[in-house]
């Protein structure tokens, strides 16, 4: 298995590197569109600025590289909000997979900005094997997705949001795996064996 | 709701993790990389790694240790001492390091943490203070508590947010090393103060303590070192201990 990490100017992409490693998976980080597409799998990371984020990814043509793979996508936190139509943060237009807004967290006495630490998340649909129960992940993110019919799991900052979702060959987590401990290993193992 | 967040911390010198009792006679607790995985194996939520050396020897070689920390460890992690540089902190996060904290050269040049949070986000800028109390005022100090400062603790806790650091790391070094309990009064004011996380830092001694920390002083994390490397606290009786006092925890 091929897996293939998408190389852009995203802050965590070494730490998805060093999951990858623990978990003995081979992978490559590549900015290449060839490469990407023939991967048996993709990991789209991200922490950065949504704007900056796409006018990088359009110059490098990635954004339809991205829109059009067929094989397993996971994108994380803002490789996640990319993967929605419009985000606030900017006032971007993104990659349109999931037809979605990303709107800004509204800061007030119990709700810093950003939203970081471990929060529960509670799974919506049954699909994720071994979390039917709630589990708490790591999250760091200004921005969010509201509750949507692609939302399979959800985590409340203020108000609900989208942990996870899906569709077709596309997942996507707002939360760190790589950061998530034990709880975060068993979301990439998923979807590196599973999804 | 966001869980309160138990943070061991290691003193590093010399790649070696080193706690000091009130910042002198260390004591060897260990190599960094092998207690790291302790802690994230047994539920720490965060790590923080400061270089005690690294302010007096000017000593900046952290990149490698921090690399060789984030291969092994699945938790968020933060790494300070001697930063005074945005090349600096790139170099240790590009490392893995998830934040980094500064203190010394924060106060020798503020503007350091507008740069930082600007060109980084203040999400991954920590901003320890050591203060100690004189005569009824909290002094702040740099250098490993060594010099006292004209800054004082609540002006520049304020003044730090609102030059964008991320979160405030406060250790009182009236009980550091004294296992007597956190500084629960200027904790709490800070807490009012601020809108940024506070991390209580300094005399965490027994379970009733990190209860407290949370309970009273409202403290988003508490921080300690030898508790933890000493085995006198076990940070999975600690969570259930804080779970059995209503206190939110990752379990």
């Amino acid at each position: 298995m091929r897996i293939a990490v998408i190389k852009y100017n995203a802050g965590n992409i070494q730490s998805v590197a060093y999951a990858l490693e623990r978990l003995d998976v081979r992978f490559s980080i590549t900015d290449n569109p060839e490469e990407i597409a023939s991967a048996d799998k993709v990991i789209f990371p991200g922490v950065g600025q949504a704007q900056t984020t796409m006018r990088y990814l359009r110059e490098q043509k990635l954004d339809e590289v991205i829109r059009t793979l067929q094989q397993p996508v996971l994108g994380i936190c803002l490789g996640m909000q990319l993967m929605c139509r419009f985000s606030e943060e900017g006032s971007t237009e993104c990659l349109g997979i999931f037809d979605e807004t990303v709107k800004r967290f509204l800061t007030n006495a119990q709700h810093n900005v950003p939203h970081m630490g471990w929060n529960q998340v509670e799974f919506t649909n049954n699909e994720i094997g071994p979390f039917m129960q709630p589990a708490n992940f790591y999250f760091v993110h200004s921005y969010y997705v509201p509750v949507n019919k692609y939302t399979i799991a959800q985590c409340h900052y203020g108000q609900p949001f989208s942990a996870m979702m899906r569709k077709n060959n596309f997942l996507a987590v707002q939360f760190h795996p790589e950061k998530s401990a034990q709880t975060g290993d068993h979301i990439l193992r998923y979807f590196l064996h599973a999804f | 709701m966001l869980t309160k967040r138990i943070i061991p911390c290691l003193d590093v010198k010399g790649g070696q993790t080193v706690k000091g009792i009130n910042f002198s006679n260390l004591r060897n607790a260990g190599d960094p990389v092998e207690l790291a995985a302790l802690y994230a194996n047994q539920g720490a939520d965060e790590l923080v790694f400061l270089d005690i050396s690294a302010t007096q020897e000017v000593r900046k070689t952290m990149s490698k240790w921090v690399k060789d920390v984030a291969r092994q460890i699945n938790i968020p992690f933060t790494v300070g001492g001697g930063i005074a540089a945005v090349h600096d902190v790139a170099a240790l996060l590009e490392a893995g390091a998830d934040k980094v904290s500064i203190n010394s050269a924060a106060v020798r040049n503020p503007n350091l943490i507008n740069e930082l949070a600007n060109h980084f986000g203040s999400q991954c800028i920590v901003l320890a203070i050591d203060a100690r109390k004189i005569h009824n005022t909290w002094v702040v100090h740099t250098h490993g508590g060594k010099n006292p400062t004209d800054k004082r603790l609540f002006s520049w806790a304020k003044e730090g947010q609102e030059r964008g650091a991320g979160e405030i790391l406060f250790t009182s070094m009236d009980h550091d090393g004294t296992k007597n309990g956190f500084a629960l009064d200027p904790l709490e004011k800070l807490h009012h103060l601020l809108t940024i996380p506070v991390i209580a830092s300094g005399g965490a001694g027994t379970m009733g303590h990190f209860a407290d920390v949370f309970a009273l002083a409202k403290a988003d994390g508490a921080l300690a070192a030898s508790v933890f490397h000493f085995g006198e606290i076990s940070i999975p009786e600690l969570k259930i201990f804080l779970q059995n006092h209503q206190i939110p925890v990752r379990l």
